[in-house]
């Protein structure tokens, strides 16, 4: 493999640039778009030189775009927020949830152990309008449609297994032993799991609850079916948006810029964790 | 429907074993790479959608723009039934074979070296070592990763709701998208309920499939320790 032949080496080169230029291009350019006027957008042919304008950002911080049927007001910063709201409190309650019961699942065997944590992850491959359409009709009955706690709820679909595999993986690879001879100088089980446990498996918990986090961010499906505008998070919103702002593409591509950067910036943040989230924890990075 | 689907997940397994098996060396170029190429997967499949959206546009889309330079006019992208599918698979592809990339790819990096090493002090042709040495020992990853793959894109929904709305006419009617629209638009609650309970068979099966598979690679991971 050390020997790799000149023509074999300018093969790999071009075949690199060429993924390189597929997967980066849409990103780049959608980012170039959202420092455009439309003027400069519609232009053809298209330059890459041009002068950037903040505008479009500025239009849609203060709420107030300007389209041809007039001003219009699109809160699409309420969006952003809300998709903040959601996907944090989200995590908070599946780690709340998740971490004790990884720890279980990883430490004692009980009856039904396997069953119960198979069940959960499968949870993750449950078709999610088979779950949500029958939800919103009960949504509607016990008054939780269109809350943030209803949305929440379901959110642990996405956020509850991915932390539960993935923590149980780490707690399994903590020796026990570290534990009784913790429990063995007195200390309860519930000290143990606070203070020995839970500490030694922090990356993880951490690792797990930053991809919960970005896995809920763009999940789509669940706030389109149980939420109403003053409630949907950006991929919903930025949707809505599209249709609202009409002719607005610099609007409309600063829009997109908004909604992926937070998730972008946490991705690279947490890209050695990325292969264990994306495998459910069965693959280590 | 999903035969194509089935292909698309073909097309992305093949062109993400090309990209593992190119950047399989951990140089400080590859891996930079490979942690761009997970920008796209990283990307709200819904929001990937709007972005190509805007490059597909006939006005102004670069894409079209591109297009036309190659001497095709009046490229229609999603709007067109004879090309919505070919445009949906494109961003498909683009949101999705870096999951295959990524799993493959630490899967590649795994493996035990001893096996590689001796097939190049016997000077073993390097496509015998592919089809003989690499493809075998990989495969337990391959087999999670597609099948991974087939579940979640047999449930496609974020792309062509937010791209087409399952049109133009029906011809992106997957099975949640049309559930959805049977349920919403047209209020045939029978119908999206039938359509959904199908889809959760065919779902169950194959989770089935893939838990033990899964499973597998799991408790191999965690020997490697």
């Amino acid at each position: 493999m050390e020997h790799v032949s000149l023509t074999g080496r300018i093969f790999r080169g071009a075949a690199l640039t060429l993924i390189l230029l597929f997967f980066m291009f849409p990103i780049v350019w959608i980012l170039l778009m959202s420092f455009q006027s439309n003027e400069q957008i519609l232009r053809i042919p298209p330059r890459l030189l041009f002068e950037p304008t903040l505008a479009n950002y500025r239009a849609l911080i203060s709420g107030q775009l300007q389209t041809a049927a007039g001003n219009l007001e699109i809160p699409f910063m309420h969006n952003l927020w809300n998709s903040f709201v959601l996907s944090s409190a989200a995590v908070v309650l599946a780690l709340i949830l998740g971490v004790p019961a990884a720890y279980a699942f990883a430490r004692f065997k009980f009856r039904l152990g396997e069953t119960i944590a198979f069940t959960l992850l499968s949870f993750r491959f449950a078709p999610p309008l088979l779950v949500l359409l029958p939800l919103s009709l009960y949504y509607q009955q016990i008054g939780l449609n269109d809350t943030y706690a209803g949305i929440v709820w379901v959110y642990q679909l996405i956020a509850l297994p991915l932390i539960l595999w993935i923590v149980r993986g780490y707690f399994e690879d903590i020796s026990p032993d570290i534990e009784h001879a913790y429990r063995l100088a007195g200390h309860s089980w519930g000290e143990t799991f606070t203070r020995i446990a839970v500490p030694l498996a922090g990356p993880g918990i951490a690792a797990a609850g930053l991809l919960s986090f970005i896995f809920c961010w763009n999940n789509f499906v669940f706030a389109l079916i149980l939420a109403s505008a003053d409630k949907q998070p950006v991929t919903v919103g930025a949707l809505a948006f599209v249709t609202a702002s009409g002719i607005q593409y610099g609007q409309i591509a600063a829009a997109i810029v908004l909604s992926v950067t937070p998730t972008l910036l946490l991705a690279l943040y947490a890209q050695r964790y990325l292969v264990e989230g994306l495998s459910l924890g069965a693959v280590k990075g | 429907m999903p035969v194509p689907q089935f292909l698309t997940d073909l097309l992305q397994l093949l062109l993400g074993l090309a990209v593992a098996l190119l950047l399989r060396r951990p140089t400080r170029f590859h891996n930079a790479v490979s942690i761009a190429l997970l920008l796209p997967l990283m990307t709200a499949p819904a929001i990937a959608a709007l972005m190509w959206k805007l490059m597909t546009n006939p006005s102004f889309g670069i894409l079209s723009y591109l297009v036309s330079l190659l001497g095709i006019q009046d490229f229609k992208w999603a709007s067109d039934p004879a090309t919505a599918l070919f445009t949906v698979v494109l961003v498909d592809i683009w949101v999705y074979t870096p999951f295959i990339m990524i799993l493959l790819l630490a899967g590649l990096r795994s493996l035990p070296r001893q096996p590689f090493e001796a097939a190049a002090l016997d000077g073993v042709p390097a496509t015998f070592v592919f089809f003989r040495i690499t493809l075998p020992m990989l495969a337990p990853y391959i087999i999670t990763a597609s099948l991974f793959r087939l579940l979640d894109s047999i449930q496609q929904f974020d792309i062509i709701y937010a791209m087409t709305q399952g049109g133009p006419g029906d011809r992106l009617m997957v099975f949640q998208v049309q559930a959805y629209l049977e349920f919403f638009q047209y209020t045939n609650v029978g119908k999206s309920a039938a359509l959904l309970m199908i889809l959760w068979v065919i779902t169950n099966i194959l989770s089935n499939i893939f838990i033990k598979n899964w499973l597998r690679l799991r408790e191999h991971a965690h020997r490697h320790q």
